[in-house]
């Protein structure tokens, strides 16, 4: 086990590196740069900054410029945002879109779980068809149209939760609940499958034959298989929950890390985009592999050698 | 004797999945929504420029209409800033929107499925190096590539045959069409990751029964056991995936006309004219709910359908 953790951590750094690599490799490709914008540099101050940025060298040695700077975990000053490293800009806004997207998947796990696991005991019940329809108009109505509308009916009609902006925890409840609508439909959909499955397993059979009562065979046999199907999608979702928090961002005016990203890219603001990417894509490497050690403990089939 | 014997009509896993298909009233309904939908985007604005004369870029000529009105007899969703009626501009951009989906699709359909079943026939070191190259463009966040893809081929550097396609497909072959174009295949440049991995695990499963075994001692030649023995069998999961894929890409679509990388005025999407909604979203509220829900019910449909379809066509992994 521990070994197989110490190897996975290995190809998180290669791995890392080409994503960063090939990330550099588009900005690169992609025609023009940040001082190609519309405010035209005097030559003399484009040459200066071209040469205190290191943009006045071949590309190979820019390459390896950045890549030995990745490595020491420095990504340098923003292009954009003078004086302010890369490093600063990610932590200032990274907890205002930590804290909604992780507000937001444990509501979507705390609806979802319930939802799916009571739809699939009581399979085609009325309340399985209402949750399953739920779920899929969940999955079908784009967050960038649900943030506005609960905005309107909430914010703009009852006057009952501010329609934007951070603060307080009723400023947090309309963009929570954005987020977390599709991921809930997901989860509930995952779940309820994943459980129907398993009760219709030998080893539930299994547990009823030894006698046991429904209640321990749900908890202690049934829902450990049951949510593996949940577990898996936790590492895309979180992947996912980058992009939904650009729409809740910009939806609720808030100063997360979503929408800095996508601006960082529009304003080919390069050392962000690539402090950002690295930053993320390790961290979804990680995610990824703390699910793949969970399964262990819920399903004692898993081994890794 | 022998005439008295009936005739039993073999059914076919096409045959037998259509009518398990139409059992499920849901993915019927959601048919019939997705079939009235194409007709209306089809014939619907023509329609629409015949009764009333208003299409999806007229503005009117008289100042005092250019503004905002609420839903009306003579305009059925309102009108937007510009005082166009906004009921041609969702049968419009419908047309960009289902565009977005089916060419999109189609392209992540041929790209996934060639890489997934070469990955899957070859195997070894080459499958392995192929799907650690999938797992690694997962991690690249596809706005980045999909940015990239719209700079360097648009503006002067279109391919010609997207202009070409832009103006067959949709009649007015000007500038701005042809970027949408280009978005619609830089979408299924993205979007193909997951169906090579479906593709490749079906084929895993399939390449080491008989058939292929007779087609290799008959010579077939590598291509054609990949292309014309093993993917025509693993086409039940591909088609299910790829009407899930239809409404994910209409949905990244939408997203990006959010962001403003999108479908550019005076062309509209679903996204992009809900997307204009929601500035105004506390006055003309009508100006995001017509193309919002729209759009939400089309994505509901094809969701249904696509579910109503893995049921039909894969009994198997069936849900109960």
């Amino acid at each position: 086990m521990l070994s197989f953790i110490i190897r996975r951590l290995l190809i998180i750094i290669p791995m890392a590196l080409i994503v960063v690599s090939l990330t550099w490799g588009l900005i690169r490709i992609a025609p023009g740069n940040f001082y190609s914008g519309e405010k035209k540099l005097p030559a003399a101050v484009e040459a200066n900054i071209r040469k205190k940025y290191g943009l006045d060298q071949p590309w190979y040695a820019q390459y390896g410029m950045m890549m030995s700077n990745i490595v020491r975990g420095d990504f340098g000053d923003s292009l954009k945002y003078q004086g302010q490293s890369v490093n600063e800009i990610i932590a200032r806004h990274l907890p205002y879109s930590a804290t909604i997207g992780i507000l937001a998947y444990l509501l979507a796990l705390l609806i979802g779980l319930n939802a799916g696991i009571i739809a699939a005991l009581k399979q085609n019940s009325s309340f399985d068809y209402g949750s399953m329809s739920l779920a899929m108009l969940g999955l079908s109505v784009p967050n960038f149209v649900l943030g506005p509308l609960f905005v309107l009916v909430f914010g703009f009609w009852f006057y009952l939760l501010p329609p934007a902006r951070w603060g307080g925890i009723s400023g947090l409840i309309l963009p929570v609940i954005t987020l977390s609508a599709v991921y809930a439909a997901y989860i509930a959909r995952l779940t309820r499958a994943g459980m129907l499955e398993v009760m219709r397993s030998d080893y539930i059979r299994t547990a009823r034959a030894k006698g046991l009562d429904e209640k321990t065979v749900l908890r202690r046999h049934a829902l450990r298989g049951g949510i593996i199907p949940v577990l898996s999608f936790t590492g895309p979702a979180l992947a996912g929950l980058l992009a939904g928090t650009v729409v809740v961002e910009r939806v609720f005016a808030l100063p997360g890390l979503g929408n800095i990203f996508i601006q960082s890219v529009l304003n080919r603001d390069e050392t962000l985009t690539l402090g950002i990417v690295a930053f993320l894509s390790i961290l979804i490497m990680l995610f990824n592999l703390a699910v793949d050690v969970s399964y262990k403990f819920l399903d004692p089939r898993i081994r890794y050698e | 004797m022998s005439e008295n014997v009936e005739i039993i009509k073999g059914a076919s896993l096409w045959r037998d999945a259509w009518k398990r298909l139409l059992r499920n009233k849901l993915a019927v309904f959601g048919m019939i929504v997705i079939a009235v939908m194409v007709v209306a985007v089809i014939i619907g604005p023509a329609i629409i420029s015949w009764t009333t004369g208003y299409t999806y870029d007229s503005i009117p000529t008289d100042n005092d209409l250019v503004k905002a009105m609420a839903p009306s007899l003579k305009h059925l969703m309102g009108t937007d800033d510009a005082g166009r009626d906004i009921f041609a501009r969702v049968l419009q951009g419908g047309r960009i929107s289902l565009m977005v989906g089916i060419i999109s699709t189609t392209v992540s359909l041929v790209i996934g499925v060639s890489y997934g079943a070469t990955a899957g026939y070859l195997g070894g070191r080459i499958d392995n190096l192929m799907m650690r190259v999938v797992d690694i463009l997962y991690s690249i966040p596809y706005i980045l590539i999909v940015i990239v893809l719209l700079s360097v081929f648009g503006g002067p550097s279109t391919p010609e045959w997207i202009k070409w396609l832009s103006t067959t497909l949709g009649g007015a072959g000007n500038q701005g069409l042809s970027q949408i174009f280009l978005l619609f295949f830089a979408l299924g440049l993205v979007s193909w990751l997951t169906m090579a991995r479906v593709v490749r695990g079906q084929i895993l499963s399939l390449k080491n029964q008989e058939f292929v075994m007779a087609a290799k001692a008959t010579g077939v030649s590598t291509f054609g056991i990949i292309f014309r023995h093993l993917v025509p069998n693993a086409l039940g999961p591909v088609i299910v995936y790829a009407t899930l894929t239809v409404p994910s890409v209409m949905l990244t679509e939408a997203f990006l006309s959010f962001l403003g990388l999108g479908v550019q005025a005076p062309f509209a999407s679903w996204g992009s004219l809900a997307s204009d909604g929601i500035k105004n979203i506390a006055i003309f509220p009508w100006q995001l709910i017509f193309p919002g829900v729209t759009m939400a019910l089309t994505l509901f449909s094809l969701n249904f359908l696509g579910d109503g379809l893995r049921d039909a066509l894969d009994p198997q992994t069936r849900k109960f």
